[in-house]
C-alpha cells in the first residue's frame, strides 16, 4: 500500500448554533483520488477549508507526511504542497489569466516569465490557455483550466477539487478526468469533492462520506452501488420522481425569430430562436451556463421586451408585454438566482409572495395590499411545498438554499401558470428537495400546463423532460424527443453540432 | 506665449497650482476605490487637512510641518471611516457623507481663532537648468515642492497599481473580495491601509489650499474640491494617469474662468463649475452604454469573512 500523505484525526469545528464537523478522521494516500461525498450542508466545505488553512479546527489534528500540520492561512497550506480548485469565487473577471494565476501563487515569477510557463505547462497537460486574455471572457471550462494550471504551477502534493464538474460539458469532463488520472500517475493525491455518484465511481479510488457534519462511512466506490452510496449520503431512501403518462395537446407558447442583444458585457446574445411547447409538455433546455440561459429566461419572463410577434401565448402576441402583464396571462418564470433575482433577500416570505402576485384578492383596486390574504397564500406555499421556516415573517435570506428554492417554485406553481419557465430548478439544492421540486414540475405539466426547464444538469433533464434542445453560444439547436437521444448525442449538441436525426425532430 | 489673448506662461502655472489639491485627493480616492471601498468623505478629510495644516504652519512657521500634520490628520479621520465600515459593517455611502459633515463642522470649530491670519507659504523650488528654459521653464519647472510631489505620487501610484504584486493584490481585493479572501488575502487589512492612504492624500490636498493656493483659513474653504476629486476618479475610470489629466482639465476651472472673462468670453462661472460633474455623468453613461468594464467589481460592497 502507498504511504499516507494526509491524516485527519478527530477534526471538529463548530459555528454558533451549528456543529459543522464532528470528530472526523480519515487518511489520504499519495497517488490516490479520494472522494469526499455528502449533501449540501454535510460539512464538506468546512472540512476542506481547514485543510487549506482558511479556518482552524476547534479540536483534532492533522498530519501531513507524518508531521503535524495546522495551516494558519492559505499561504502556509500552499507552502506545504496543498492546492485547491474552487467551485466559485476565486477568479477575477477584470484581470487576465496570468494575473489571476500570479495571485494564487506564493512566489510568482515575473509576469512575462509566468506567461511563458503558463503556455508550456497548459499545453503539456492538454489544457491550452492564452495568458493575456481577460478571465471574464472565458468559458466555464476555460476558467477551471486557469484554476487547475494555477495549482499545477506550484507542484502540489495534494490537489483539492470542489465540485469540479458542475459547470462542464460532457467533453470537458472527459478532458478533466484524463488530466486527473495523469496527475495520479505522477504520484499526486487528489481530494475530490462531489455529490455526483456516477463520476465518483468512475474515477475515485476511495470515498469518505459525510452527513450532518459527521463521517458516516467509507467505501471503495468502484465496488459499491450508486444506490448504496446515495443512501449513506442522504441517510434515508427517497423516491425518484414518477412521470404519469401525459398526452400533449394544443400549442401553448410559440417563440419565433427571437434575437436578443445582451446588455451585459460578459453576457451572450440570443440569435434567431424558434420553438413551441404544447399542453402537457416539458421542454428541457440543456447547455453550459453562460450560453444565453439568463437572456433566454429574461426574454420569456418579460424582463427583456421584444417585438410583439416573437412570443405568442395562446394566439396572443405578448413579446412587448411587461412581466406582470405576462403573469396575468398565465406565463410565469423562476430565474436561476434565488437570492436577489427570484426573491428579495431582506424581505419576508409574505412580502416575497406579493412580488409576483397581483390578483384582485391580494391588491384591491385602490392599490391597498390585503395582508390577510397574502399571508394565507404564503402559508399555503409553505405547507404544500414543505418550506421549512420558523415563521412567515422570516426573511428570504434566512432560509437555506433548498427551502428558498421550494418557496420560489411553489409561489409560481400555486398560481397555476399555463406556461412555466424555470432556470436551474435544483442548483445547489439537496437531493430530497431536488426530488420534490422535480415531482412538482411533473405534476404541473400533468395539469395541462406547458413547462420549460433550463438546466445544466443533464440527468435532471433526462429524468423529467419530454423534449430537449441545447443552447450554445446564444443559438438553440432543433428540438429532439428525449427518448431518442443518448448522452453522446447530447454532448455533440452541446459542442454546437447538429445531429442527423431528422426523423425524431419535432415538427 | 499668447493664445487667444491668454498668456499661457501665466495660465499654466496657475492651473497647476489650483489643480494640485484635487489631484492629491483624487489619486488617494482612486486607491481607496481600487480596493473596493467608496469613501464619500473626501471633502471632510480635505478640510480637516486644511485647518490642521494651517494651524501647525502658523504656530511653527514651517509650512512642511503643516503639510505633514495635515496628512496625518486626514489619515486619522479616515480611520473612523475605516473602523465603521470595515469592522462594524456600516453603510459606506452614509458613513462617507457623515464624515464630510463631521469634517466641515469640526474644522469650522477649531479654525475659528485662526481666521484672518496669513500663513507662511512655500518657497518656489526652481529646478536647476530646466527652469531656465524660456517659456517652458516658468510654465512647468518653477513650482513649489508639493506640486512636484503630487505628480510624483501619481507616477508612483501608477507604477505600484499596474506593475507590482502589491498593486495586483489591491486590484484583486477590489475586483472580487470573496475570491481574494478564498486565496488567503487579508481583505479588511488591505482596505484599511488603502483608506488611510486616501485620507492622508486628501489631508495633504486640503492643506495645499490653505497654505499655498489661498494662504489663509476661512470656514468651508475647500468649497467642493472633495466632490470634484470623487467625480474625477470616475472620469478617469480608476486609472492613475487619467486622474492627472482630469485634475488639470477640471481642477483649474476657476482660473480658466477668470482668464476667459478677461478676454471677454463670458461663460457663467456656474456652467464651468458644473463641468466636472457633467462630464462625469457623460463618462458614466458611456461606461454603461459601451460596456467597458472598468469599475472595481466589489466597489462599495460590504465584506465580512464569515462565509
Amino acid at each position: 500500500m502507498a504511504e499516507v500523505l494526509l491524516q485527519l484525526n478527530g477534526i471538529s469545528k463548530s459555528f454558533p448554533g451549528v456543529k459543522a464537523n464532528e470528530n472526523i478522521s480519515f487518511e489520504i494516500n499519495s497517488g490516490e483520488i479520494h472522494a469526499l461525498l455528502g449533501e449540501n450542508g454535510a460539512g464538506k466545505s468546512t472540512l476542506v477549508k481547514m485543510i487549506y488553512g482558511l479556518m482552524q479546527p476547534d479540536s483534532g489534528n492533522m498530519k501531513l507526511v507524518s508531521e503535524n500540520f495546522r495551516p494558519s492561512e492559505p499561504s502556509k497550506a500552499r507552502q506545504s504542497g496543498i492546492a485547491m480548485v474552487f467551485q466559485h469565487f476565486s477568479l477575477f473577471d477584470a484581470l487576465n489569466v496570468a494575473e489571476n494565476i500570479a495571485l494564487g501563487m506564493e512566489n510568482p515569477p515575473k509576469i512575462n516569465d509566468l506567461s511563458q510557463k503558463i503556455e508550456t505547462v497548459s499545453k503539456s497537460y492538454g489544457l491550452p490557455l492564452d495568458p493575456k486574455r481577460l478571465v471574464g471572457q472565458l468559458s466555464a471550462g476555460e476558467r477551471q483550466r486557469v484554476e487547475i494550471i494555477r495549482c499545477l504551477l506550484q507542484n502540489p502534493k495534494l490537489l483539492i477539487m470542489d465540485e469540479p464538474t458542475s459547470v462542464l460539458t460532457p467533453n470537458e469532463v472527459t478532458t478533466l478526468f484524463e488530466t486527473l488520472l495523469r496527475l495520479k500517475k505522477e504520484g499526486k493525491s487528489i481530494l475530490y469533492i462531489s455529490h455526483k455518484l456516477e463520476e465518483i465511481r468512475e474515477i475515485c479510488d476511495f470515498a469518505t462520506i459525510l452527513r450532518n457534519g459527521e463521517k458516516v462511512g467509507s467505501c471503495t466506490p468502484k465496488n459499491t452501488s450508486a444506490k448504496k452510496i446515495g443512501e449513506m449520503m442522504v441517510g434515508k431512501s427517497f423516491s425518484s420522481p414518477s412521470r404519469k403518462n401525459r398526452t400533449f395537446g394544443e400549442e401553448l407558447i410559440k417563440v419565433s425569430n427571437l434575437s436578443v442583444h445582451s446588455k451585459d458585457f460578459f453576457g451572450t446574445s440570443l440569435s434567431n430562436i424558434n420553438f413551441s411547447v404544447r399542453v402537457g409538455e416539458i421542454l428541457g433546455i440543456g447547455g453550459v451556463a453562460g450560453n444565453g440561459q439568463d437572456e433566454f429566461l429574461g426574454a420569456l419572463s418579460g424582463e427583456t421586451k421584444t417585438s410583439p410577434k416573437t412570443i405568442t401565448l395562446l394566439d396572443r402576441h405578448i413579446g412587448h408585454l411587461r412581466p406582470n402583464q405576462r403573469r396575468e396571462l398565465g406565463l410565469r418564470a423562476a430565474p436561476e438566482e434565488r437570492l436577489g433575482h427570484a426573491a428579495a433577500p431582506a424581505m419576508s416570505l409574505v412580502e416575497n409572495t406579493l412580488m409576483t402576485s397581483h390578483s384582485k384578492d391580494v391588491i384591491d383596486k385602490w392599490g391597498i395590499i390585503n395582508f390577510k390574504n397574502i399571508s394565507t397564500k404564503t402559508s399555503r406555499i409553505v405547507s404544500e411545498f414543505d418550506v421549512r421556516t420558523p415563521t412567515l415573517d422570516n426573511t428570504a435570506a434566512s432560509l437555506s438554499g433548498g427551502n428558498l428554492q421550494k418557496f420560489v417554485i411553489g409561489r409560481e406553481i400555486l398560481e397555476k401558470p399555463k406556461v412555466f419557465v424555470v432556470n436551474q430548478p435544483t442548483w445547489g439544492v439537496d437531493a430530497a428537495a431536488a426530488a420534490f421540486i422535480r415531482q412538482s414540475i411533473l405534476n404541473l405539466a400533468s395539469q395541462k400546463s406547458a413547462v420549460i426547464v433550463i438546466s445544466q444538469d443533464l440527468d435532471e433533464l433526462f429524468e423529467i423532460c419530454d423534449t430537449f434542445a441545447v443552447l450554445t453560444n446564444g443559438y438553440m439547436s432543433r428540438i429532439y424527443e428525449l427518448g431518442h437521444l443518448s448522452s453522446e448525442d447530447v454532448g455533440l449538441l452541446m459542442g454546437g453540432s447538429d445531429l442527423d436525426l431528422d426523423s425524431h425532430a419535432q415538427t | 506665449m499668447v493664445v487667444f489673448g491668454i498668456d499661457l506662461v501665466l495660465l499654466i502655472p496657475a492651473l497647476m497650482i489650483s489643480a494640485t489639491p484635487v489631484l492629491l485627493a483624487a489619486i488617494g480616492e482612486a486607491i481607496v476605490e481600487k480596493s473596493g471601498v467608496l469613501n464619500l468623505g473626501v471633502e471632510g478629510m480635505m478640510i480637516i487637512g486644511a485647518v490642521i495644516g494651517f494651524i501647525i504652519a502658523v504656530n511653527t512657521q514651517i509650512p512642511i510641518y503643516g503639510f505633514l500634520c495635515a496628512a496625518i490628520a486626514g489619515a486619522l479621520l479616515s480611520i473612523i471611516f475605516a473602523v465603521l465600515t470595515q469592522f462594524m459593517m456600516s453603510n459606506q455611502v452614509a458613513t462617507g457623507l457623515g464624515l464630510t459633515m463631521v469634517g466641515l463642522g469640526l474644522s469650522a470649530l477649531i479654525g475659528k481663532p485662526y481666521e484672518g491670519i496669513k500663513s507662511p507659504t512655500l518657497t518656489k523650488f526652481e529646478i536647476p537648468f530646466l527652469s531656465d528654459i524660456p517659456i517652458l521653464g516658468p510654465m512647468f519647472f518653477s513650482h513649489d515642492a508639493i506640486v512636484y510631489l503630487s505628480i510624483l505620487v501619481v507616477a508612483v501610484v501608477a507604477l505600484i497599481v499596474n506593475k507590482t504584486r502589491w498593486g495586483l493584490v489591491l486590484r484583486a481585493v477590489g475586483e472580487n473580495q470573496e475570491a481574494a479572501h478564498a486565496l488567503g488575502y487579508k481583505v479588511v487589512r488591505i482596505r484599511f491601509i488603502a483608506i488611510m492612504f486616501g485620507g492622508a492624500m486628501a489631508g495633504l490636498g486640503g492643506a495645499y489650499i490653505s497654505l499655498a493656493r489661498v494662504p489663509q483659513w476661512t470656514e468651508g474653504m475647500t468649497a467642493g474640491a472633495g466632490w470634484i476629486a470623487l467625480a474625477l476618479v470616475v472620469f478617469a475610470s480608476w486609472k492613475p494617469w487619467r486622474v492627472l489629466i482630469g485634475a488639470y482639465l477640471f481642477g483649474g476651472i476657476t482660473v480658466l474662468q477668470l482668464n476667459l472673462q478677461a478676454i471677454g468670453v463670458a461663460i457663467p462661472v456656474e456652467i464651468l463649475s458644473m463641468s466636472p460633474y457633467l462630464v462625469t455623468i457623460v463618462v458614466l453613461v458611456g461606461i454603461s452604454l459601451f460596456g467597458h468594464h472598468t469599475a472595481p467589481g466589489s466597489l462599495a460592497r460590504p465584506f465580512h469573512a464569515s462565509q
